[in-house]
């Protein structure tokens, strides 16, 4: 088992935001997490990769590296592509002095090209469009040779054709590392074309778990209302705070 | 019971205690945090993980940067005080004390806690936005994501310049107040010379002013820098968020500068 996660639980300000989650994620699997904005999916991301820290509950996620994808990218804008790629293993207290500049230059151009951008080193993230921004995301993720990527809506904000060429990076990039990934999306495509397993989340608990397709099959009051995209049906709006 | 309960929770005096209380609250949480973040970048220091380019970068940006508006501020109040002082000194009788009370003047106060003002509205407000920017765009988070801690990368760079670039700042600065103060006053004052000032500057310089000063401003270099990046570090929301986190930086980069400065004063001075 790859990611081990039981009965987590988080509360922001009183309000719990995840209540006894428990869920796994196989070695080289694709997870999505899905549900209405405010579920609490980014939060279980950020407690996965150690930016929050959860009320209780036990997290195993064995001692490989944790890489996230943020949904706006995050690029670091004062720093260009190379900088921005490079970030981890110039300044990270384990690769620091580990790379010689031609060797930085090599790396960070094998990963550019695992991302289809070549030769953009020296631009600077605002010279980018936000697909290209997400692909530098994804590039500067991978550098480190993680085991876990996490994505936070990788495809938020992009249109279609973007959404289908980042969704292909996300499944090459598990065949080409064998990194075990969670995705949280809201886009069926992401769901249909990139998940082994999904989860849904309604007001802090799992409202359904299984495969892309039994998402799809709709005999769940919740997936069905998620996916025919309903405003009456079990889960309400006001519930999930948006 | 419960009634007199929301009877008293209605009075204006309850309503004044309880925000009193939540802004005690926020200044101790705030007071924390600073100091939080100043055993961080110790820590750093003195594991020597010193970024250097960061470092040369923020050194840089923090003296030459922030140069002409200090150079401006410092010697247009070196020009009012000379413009009001030395008429009257001279009919008084005291136009041999015009450098000294000038010199005095910019090498203790003067000089130090105006460049800090200067440094906090050029330097600190554009270091609490840069970091509050940073923040609400998640660039935090991905930067400790990919285990780079923001204490070494953010702040030992800032809070190291600023210690450091401060003094230099201030003794360019307060060369030119005391310069500008005698160009002003033997024009306000006919019987002020240019050797008569700069005699009495002399005599106005200690060692000891000079090494307090250099001390004083690199505190106040340092707590600028500390201040104005905690405050942005610790921005929430938007565009909104920003702009609170750096009208903070800068509220409390002025307190805890004219704070300092007293310290100074009541230990050396006293």
């Amino acid at each position: 088992m790859a990611i081990k996660v039981q009965n987590l639980t988080k509360e922001f300000d009183g309000k719990k935001v995840l209540d006894n989650i428990s869920f796994s994620v196989e070695q080289g699997e694709i997870l999505s997490i899905v549900g209405f904005s405010g579920s609490g999916k980014s939060t279980i991301l950020k407690i996965l990769c150690g930016l929050l820290e959860p009320d209780t509950g036990i997290i195993d996620i064995g001692d490989g590296d944790v890489a996230m994808v943020f949904q706006y990218s995050a690029l670091f804008d004062s720093l260009n592509v190379f900088d921005n790629i490079s970030f981890a293993l110039q300044e990270r207290k384990e690769f620091r002095g580990l790379y010689t500049k031609e060797q930085l230059k090599q790396i960070v151009a094998k990963s550019l090209k695992t991302v289809g951008l070549s030769g953009i080193e020296d631009k600077f993230p605002h010279e980018l469009s936000g697909g290209m921004q997400k692909r530098v995301s994804l590039a500067r993720a991978i550098v480190t040779q993680p085991q876990f990527i996490l994505y936070d809506e990788p495809t938020a904000g992009l249109d279609p054709v973007a959404s289908t060429v980042i969704e292909d990076y996300i499944l090459r990039l598990r065949d080409e590392t064998k990194a075990t990934s969670i995705v949280v999306t809201h886009q069926m495509s992401t769901i249909k074309r990139c998940s082994d397993k999904v989860i849904m989340l309604y007001d802090g608990h799992i409202v359904f778990r299984g495969t892309p397709d039994d998402l799809l099959k709709q005999d769940n009051p919740y997936t069905k209302q998620f996916v025919s995209a309903e405003i009456e049906g079990p889960m309400k709006i006001s519930a999930s705070g948006f | 019971m419960a009634k007199i309960s929301s009877i008293l929770q209605e009075t204006i005096t309850y309503q004044i205690s309880l925000s009193a209380l939540k802004h005690v609250r926020e200044f101790l949480e705030t007071f924390g945090d600073i100091s939080y973040r100043f055993c961080q970048v110790i820590k750093y220091i003195l594991k020597l993980q010193i970024n250097f380019k960061q470092l040369i970068e923020q050194a840089s940006r923090f003296a030459f940067d922030s140069l002409p508006i200090t150079l401006s501020i410092v010697s247009m109040t070196a020009i009012i005080l000379a413009m009001q002082v030395a008429p009257e000194m001279v009919k008084q009788g005291g136009k041999d004390y015009i450098g000294l009370l000038v010199a005095l003047t910019m090498v203790r106060e003067v000089g130090v806690i105006m460049s800090g003002f200067a440094i906090i509205s050029m330097i600190g407000s554009s270091q609490a936005s840069e970091l509050a920017t940073m923040k609400v765009t998640d660039q935090i988070d991905a930067m400790r994501v990919l285990k780079v801690s923001p204490f070494q990368y953010l702040f030992l760079p800032r809070v190291l310049a600023g210690f450091i670039m401060m003094p230099f700042v201030v003794v360019i600065a307060s060369f030119f107040g005391i310069l500008t103060g005698g160009i002003t006053s033997m024009l306000a004052a006919k019987d002020v010379t240019w050797l008569c000032y700069i005699s009495s500057v002399w005599q106005g310089l200690y060692i000891r002013d000079i090494n307090i000063m250099l001390f004083k401003s690199a505190c106040f270099g340092g707590c600028i820098s500390l201040v104005s990046s905690s405050c942005g570090y610790d921005a929430q929301g938007g565009a909104k968020g920003v702009g609170i986190a750096t009208t903070k930086a800068v509220v409390w980069s002025f307190v805890a500068i004219v704070i300092i400065d007293g310290i100074f004063a009541v230990s050396f001075y006293f």
